[in-house]
């Protein structure tokens, strides 16, 4: 039998191929993919490559604008391509890209010596959390004005969707303000906690101190106003609630309230 | 069954691309903008500015919805949970047209945030037959297909472009959403007449023209490879295809697209101002040479003409 006269089937080109050739800018251009003239595509392959490299490295820049500019855009766009092919994105959701990103930048050894930078990644990515977070009508402040100190401490608190808390041994919040903000001060070395709210479009980052974030994060697990103070009194003697609870009414961050007895 | 003439439809109207950046100047200054066109990805979070923003736009303006993630060419199956996002958008939204692409964009778990293409054969047209089945049954309406921008072509491919767009239509009821400067593009790259491709695409499942920039380079033989950027204006040549198209098929919505380096709203504002031309010009170009049209575009933009226009392969 010969097969000498048949003609030969045109390659087929598989999406896995297709993929791999396009993440992998040293494979070969896969044998089936043609100029008009049916020869290799050859450099128009390369379209495809860019246009992933290009539009994934924007979207680390808009996704992470801090570490941008604290990285330079060229080391940025170099730590995007790494990025991109060890974590490409697993949704169409890139508005959500770059979950990976802090830990990432925390096991690149050659930025052993900016150690907030990973802090400062979970802080953006916390905040567009924030920004996209479903939406909530507050309560009124009058709400707990009205309650005598017995109610007031026996509420449970509900927060909105939008609010995000962060702790880090970095002054956190410092040197996001001092890279986002004309006239920051230069950040002073020190633990920072960081309460994320909305008050109405644009996430406003401010700090927590260490009794604010842990009565905030008991009342999320379901503690009264009391019972969150005396967590917190754990670590502050004293604790007064009145700063952050202002904090969470000013941004709109309480959004209901369960008043038992 | 679908039912889809409780939709709302597009205005055979110049639209544009949404920018969040031109929302104060689409509420207050639109002209002649009639209709938006929103990035279905960027509207699926769960609140905020952007739905707050797209919410207020819908009051005043038709919307479609334009998806770049479904992967409809892919040969995975659909994500169930992609689909049900676009379900719950197009549900609470209920937009003018839902469009998507002839393209792959997600394999084996991983988005790769392009529009990657697909060969044309018998294989490639069932698995997406069957794609669109499955999103025209989950959204409870038809879809517009959008054709591609090509750089390579398969050496697969059994089936032209334009028939394999007007055989999935045939078989899944969608309607189909003719980029004119995606057919520029492919032309010049794949060496076809982009008039030629226009004559033999089913103009009547047409739902929808987009008009964007291209960016040119060269492939390895130092031909010219064009880029489909959508980072600039559309270029002259690109507006004579609307032209030759709209002669053929009559007035349909026109979409400008600008999605890099996007300009200031004057500036994409003059490109609406272009296609309007071409919308209302279609009236003097066409009635001399073809039977009139019913609708003419000179009735739709309140301009006094004599003629019934109908435009073959129209009404």
């Amino acid at each position: 039998m010969s097969d000498l006269d048949l003609p030969t089937p045109a390659a087929s080109v598989s999406q896995a191929a297709f993929s791999h050739a396009m993440m992998d800018g040293s494979a070969a251009v896969p044998a089936g993919l043609v100029d008009p003239q049916n020869a290799s595509a050859g450099r128009r392959f390369a379209v495809y490559r860019n246009n992933i490299a290009v539009s994934l490295t924007e979207a680390m820049h808009s996704a992470f604008p801090v570490i941008a500019k604290l990285l330079g855009k060229a080391n940025m766009d170099g730590l995007a391509g790494l990025y991109l092919r060890a974590h490409p994105p697993s949704s169409p959701l890139m508005m959500f890209y770059g979950a990976e990103f802090p830990a990432f930048l925390e096991a690149m050894p050659q930025l052993n010596h900016l150690g907030y930078l990973g802090d400062v990644a979970r802080l953006e990515l916390a905040l567009r959390q924030s920004y996209h977070a479903a939406d909530a009508a507050p309560i009124a402040p009058e709400a707990l004005a009205d309650l005598s100190e017995a109610e007031l401490l026996a509420t449970k608190v509900t927060f909105a969707p939008a609010l995000q808390l962060l702790r880090s041994k970095w002054p956190l919040c410092a040197i996001w303000h001092f890279n986002t903000l004309a006239d920051a001060p230069t950040p002073q070395a020190g633990a920072q906690n960081i309460l994320i709210t909305l008050p109405e479009f644009d996430p406003i980052p401010q700090v927590l101190s260490d009794a604010g974030i842990l009565w905030i994060t008991a009342l999320q697990e379901g503690a009264s106003i009391a019972e969150a103070v005396a967590r917190a009194t754990e670590v502050e003697d004293g604790f007064d609630l009145v700063a952050p609870l202002t904090l969470l009414l000013q941004g709109n961050a309480i959004i209901g309230l369960e008043n038992k007895g | 069954m679908l039912d889809t003439a409780a939709f709302k439809t597009l205005p055979n109207a110049p639209g544009v691309g949404y920018k969040p950046q031109h929302f104060s100047q689409i509420i207050t200054q639109a002209d002649p903008v009639q209709w938006l066109e929103i990035h279905a990805e960027n509207y699926m979070g769960d609140g905020g500015r952007p739905l707050a923003q797209l919410r207020h736009l819908a009051e005043q303006f038709a919307i479609s919805v334009h998806g770049v993630g479904l992967s409809i060419g892919g040969e995975d199956p659909l994500d169930p949970s992609h689909l049900a996002r676009l379900k719950h958008l197009i549900s609470w939204l209920n937009p003018a047209s839902f469009s998507e692409h002839l393209a792959w964009s997600t394999h084996d778990g991983h988005f790769y945030n392009d529009l990657l293409p697909l060969p044309y054969t018998d294989a490639t047209l069932n698995r997406v037959c069957d794609h669109i089945d499955q999103l025209q049954e989950a959204i409870g309406r038809k879809m517009l297909l959008e054709n591609p921008s090509s750089y390579l072509a398969f050496a697969e491919s059994t089936w032209s472009e334009p028939a394999f767009l007007a055989e999935i239509s045939r078989r899944t009821g969608c309607g189909l959403l003719l980029d004119v400067n995606n057919v520029f593009v492919s032309a010049s790259n794949l060496d076809f007449s982009p008039q030629g491709y226009i004559d033999d695409f089913p103009l009547d499942q047409v739902g929808e023209i987009h008009l964007g920039g291209h960016d040119e380079d060269e492939d390895d033989a130092g031909r010219p490879l064009l880029i489909d950027s959508h980072g600039r204006a559309v270029v002259d040549p690109v507006w004579a295809l609307l032209d030759y198209t709209l002669a053929r098929c009559g007035p349909k919505p026109v979409l400008i697209e600008w999605d890099n380096d996007v300009p200031d709203w004057p500036v994409l504002a003059a490109e609406a101002h272009r296609a309007a031309d071409a919308l209302s010009g279609l009236c003097e170009k066409t009635c001399a040479t073809l039977p009139c049209r019913p609708l003419c575009p000179h009735e739709r933009f309140g301009l006094a003409h004599p003629c019934r226009i109908r435009v073959s392969g129209g009404l």
